[in-house]
């Protein structure tokens, strides 16, 4: 039995009337690829939201590294901040600090390591993620959208997160990027033992990639598990989701 | 939380001799959290002595180490070999050396270049040089700004098809909801103005003389500027900052690509509306800063209501309010068009936002001012 690194227990949300999510359990375990799935407005980046602390949500108990989110103090909230990192749908780049300072501004603030170490983290990050080092002094206004999300992965990244959170980490990026992106990913994971939560569509990077998945629908969670199994169940959005053409081409030919 | 933080104290670096040679054992969780320390014991390699000529880096005591740990090893090794000194890496794990080539892989090629520090006088050349060309190119852009806007009127004149809606809302937004602070703001003035002038007209028993300079003073200058200045920290702000984040959510370009002009659909009903109401709240500036006024000559000078009315009909002339009710407009126009100016200058990044509202209500007031002092000046010469 592998270590749960996040637990959500019966989990609602609620804005105003409007059900969200109405009883949400989902387990993600330590060094695993967890993908949550579902159609627009299912409540994905909510509850990926909750689980960041950005959200709180009406009932239910979400644990992360076994602290309970809803009782933490603040101390060991901040604490616990530190220890995943985060790449939001659109990047969130900090508009007025250059690219190599959004990398920079946790390892900044949080370490108290020389800046000539700094600077060499920078640089592996962008080529990590596959930017050319030009793009360190230029601001987020001056980058495409592929490259925003990007230099956003390097800023997760930096800290060397033990739990990293992508919010539809390759939307935007183009084929080629996406593949690399994947396989950054799974190298990542297998060195640092990272575990990451992802909300995406991306059908290849659920099928290379992810280790279990949640699918939401109608305010639950219809089947979580590894993928192969979860492909199986005769739920319509799940069948339609995998039996569509991109699905089924890939269950055919395998990963 | 201890668990999960990973700070220790453990002997991360060790130096041990051997002979000709020296021995190095790196032990530890090599991770960020812990890099400070590691760095700090490390920084010994630079006063070797110089006739150590072989190194030898042990990193089997090496229990974890991140990305930030293996660029602070590649880096130690690097500073290593620079001295001319023969390094040798021992017993490294699989971990370990995975992680090496995750980062050597990355690291070919080129390297960050240097933060380099401009000489002063360069930099200094460089700012004005930039300032400079960004003053013109301002300039430009304010006429073409400028230009765009009169032709847009001139549109909206031809087919006589202004947005009424949309004006009668900012109307209602820039002139009604103003009223207050604008009564405040006036009220006050007027009793200062008042109060000053009370003293020394009681030293010459020439009471009676406060509603001269009360009235003409408020109706001439101080109700329209600072009736000007309230409504360009508050429209003129509030023009740019809503037009600046029209522009960073694409709603400018959005409106542009349906076809609507902006300076149409924006910019006029903002210009119109200020003009429309400027005049009116300087009015009512007018009405109770003489009010105000009106209060301290009757408890400080004992100058009844109804003197002080009478008075006003005998000797105010007229010209000094209609002076006051021409600038209106032009101060209208002058803070529409900075705010909606600046806030088109809005650039894709959050701060410029501030930036651009700030430079908008500075500029607008300034040149409030300086439009005052033409017309003062221009008034005097055809002796209104």
């Amino acid at each position: 039995m592998k270590k749960a690194i996040i637990q959500v227990e019966n989990l609602v949300t609620r804005f105003g009337d409007n059900v969200i999510h109405d009883g949400i359990n989902i387990k993600v375990n330590e060094g695993e690829i967890y993908g949550i799935l579902g159609k627009s407005g299912s409540g994905k980046t909510t509850l990926l939201r909750e689980m960041i602390m950005l959200q709180e949500p009406a009932e239910g108990k979400i644990e992360i590294f076994g602290h309970n989110l809803h009782t933490l103090n603040p101390e060991n909230l901040q604490a616990l901040r530190r220890q995943w990192g985060i790449l939001f749908q659109f990047g969130a780049l900090f508009t007025s600090l250059t690219v190599a300072e959004n990398i920079a501004v946790k390892l900044k603030e949080y370490t108290h390591i020389s800046d000539s170490l700094i600077k060499d983290i920078i640089a592996i990050k962008l080529k990590m993620v596959g930017l050319e080092l030009k793009t360190a002094a230029m601001y987020p206004s001056e980058l495409s959208g592929g490259m925003v999300k990007r230099a956003a992965i390097a800023r997760a990244l930096a800290m060397d997160p033990k739990l990293l959170f992508l919010d539809e980490p390759t939307s935007g990026l183009d084929p080629i990027s996406a593949e690399k992106f994947d396989d950054l990913i799974i190298q990542l994971k297998n060195l640092l033992g990272l575990t990451i939560v992802m909300v995406t569509h991306d059908i290849d990077t659920i099928f290379t990639i992810v280790d279990r998945i949640a699918v939401l629908g109608d305010k639950k969670v219809l089947a979580e598990g590894p993928i192969d199994d979860v492909a199986k169940s005769d739920h319509p959005f799940i069948r339609e989701f995998f039996g569509g053409n991109r699905g089924s081409m890939r269950r055919r030919y395998g990963k | 939380m201890e668990t999960e933080i990973n700070i220790q104290e453990g002997d991360f670096v060790a130096f041990q001799k051997t002979g000709k040679g020296l021995n190095i054992i790196l032990s530890g969780q090599w991770i960020i959290n812990n890099l400070p320390p590691i760095e700090k014991k490390l920084k010994k390699i630079h006063g070797l002595s110089p006739d150590i000529h072989k190194v030898n880096l042990d990193v089997s005591g090496i229990s974890l180490i991140d990305t930030a740990g293996m660029i602070l090893f590649i880096q130690t090794r690097l500073a290593l070999k620079k001295k001319g000194i023969i390094v040798k890496v021992t017993r490294p794990n699989d971990e370990f050396l995975r992680m090496f080539n995750l980062i050597e892989g990355f690291k070919k090629g080129e390297t960050l270049p240097a933060w380099q520090q401009k000489h002063i006088f360069l930099e200094l050349f460089e700012a004005l040089g930039r300032h400079s060309h960004e003053v013109y190119e301002g300039i430009t852009l304010f006429f073409d700004f400028v230009g765009r806007t009169f032709y847009a009127f001139l549109q909206d004149l031809l087919h006589l098809s202004f947005r009424v809606k949309e004006t009668t809302a900012l109307i209602q937004k820039t002139g009604f909801t103003a009223l207050p602070i604008i009564a405040i703001t006036t009220f006050l003035i007027g009793i200062v103005i008042a109060f000053q002038s009370a003293f020394q007209l009681k030293q010459y028993g020439a009471n009676i003389f406060i509603v001269e300079i009360v009235t003409i003073a408020m109706t001439r200058e101080l109700s329209p500027i600072i009736t000007s200045i309230v409504i360009a920290g508050r429209s003129g702000s509030s023009f740019t900052a809503q037009l600046g984040a029209m522009k960073i959510t694409e709603e400018l370009d959005a409106m542009s690509v349906m076809g609507f002009d902006i300076f149409r659909f924006l910019v006029l009903p903002r210009t119109i509306a200020l003009v429309i109401t400027l005049p009116l709240l300087i009015f009512f500036g007018d009405v109770i800063g003489i009010f105000g006024g009106m209060t301290v000559a009757k408890l400080q000078l004992g100058v009844t209501p109804a003197s002080f009315i009478e008075r006003l009909r005998d000797v105010f002339p007229m010209r000094h309010f209609y002076a006051g009710l021409i600038k209106g407009p032009f101060f209208a126009v002058t803070i529409a068009t900075i705010g909606c100016f600046r806030g088109l200058q809005v650039t894709r990044d959050t701060e410029s936002i501030g930036r651009q509202t700030t430079i908008s209500v500075v500029n607008s007031i300034f040149m409030v001012i300086i439009i005052d002092a033409l017309f003062s000046i221009i008034f005097t010469e055809i002796g209104i």
